[in-house]
C-alpha cells in the first residue's frame, strides 16, 4: 500500500506535473509569440485548428491527474497540509494551495475562454477578443504561480524536509 | 502603469518576488 501511495503516487504526481507545467510553459514561452507571428503572416489557422485543441486537452487533464496524485501522496496528512495544522506541513501546504488555485484557474477560466477563442463554443468577435485577453492573463498568472509552486514542492523534500509524505 | 504580466520577463520576475515573499512567510511561520 505504501508503495502505491508514496512510490507510484509520487511518480504519477511528478510525471503528470511535468506535462501540465511543461504545456503551461509551452503556451507562455513559445506559443504566445508564435501565434502573434503566425497571425501576421496568415498561418495562425493551423495552430488554432491542429495544435491548440490537442495541447489544451492534455493540459487540462494533466492538471487533474497531478492534483489527484498529490492528494493521494498527502493521504491522511491532506488536511494537515491544507489547513496548516502542523508546522511540518506548512511548506507543502503552501505548494498544495498554489497548485489548487492553478487547477481552478485552468478549469474555471483558461479552458472555457480557450474554447471560445478556438470556436469550440460559439462566440462573437467581441467575446473572442475579451476571452483572448482574460485567458492570456490567467495563463500568465499561472506561470508566475508555478515558480513558488515548484519551489515549495522541491523545498518540502529538501530544505524544509520535516514531514513524511 | 503597464501590467507586468503582459511581458514574459515581468511574469517571471513577479513569480520570483512571490517565491521570496512566501519563503520569508513560511520560514517565519516555522520558527525561523
Amino acid at each position: 500500500m505504501e508503495f502505491v501511495q508514496l512510490g507510484l503516487g509520487r511518480w504519477l504526481h511528478i510525471t503528470a506535473g511535468v506535462m501540465w507545467i511543461g504545456l503551461l510553459y509551452y503556451f507562455n514561452f513559445v506559443n504566445a509569440a508564435a501565434a502573434k507571428a503566425a497571425a501576421e503572416d496568415g498561418t495562425a489557422a493551423g495552430i488554432a485548428r491542429h495544435v491548440m485543441p490537442r495541447a489544451l486537452f492534455f493540459f487540462r487533464w494533466a492538471s487533474v491527474v497531478t492534483w489527484l496524485a498529490g492528494a493521494m501522496l498527502l493521504g491522511s496528512h491532506f488536511l494537515d497540509a491544507f489547513l496548516f495544522r502542523q508546522h511540518a506541513y506548512i511548506p507543502i501546504g503552501v505548494g498544495a494551495w498554489l497548485g489548487t488555485i492553478m487547477l481552478l484557474n485552468v478549469w474555471g477560466i483558461i479552458s472555457p475562454k480557450q474554447k471560445r477563442i478556438l470556436g469550440l463554443v460559439p462566440a462573437s468577435d467581441e467575446e473572442k477578443a475579451r476571452a483572448r485577453r482574460v485567458a492570456f492573463l490567467a495563463s500568465r498568472v499561472n506561470t508566475a504561480l508555478s515558480l513558488p509552486l515548484l519551489f515549495f514542492m522541491a523545498a518540502s523534500g529538501g530544505q524544509f524536509r520535516t514531514a513524511i509524505f | 502603469m503597464k501590467n507586468p504580466l503582459d511581458s514574459l520577463w515581468g511574469t517571471v520576475i513577479a513569480g520570483l518576488v512571490l517565491t521570496a515573499v512566501l519563503y520569508a512567510i513560511v520560514k517565519t511561520a516555522m520558527g525561523g
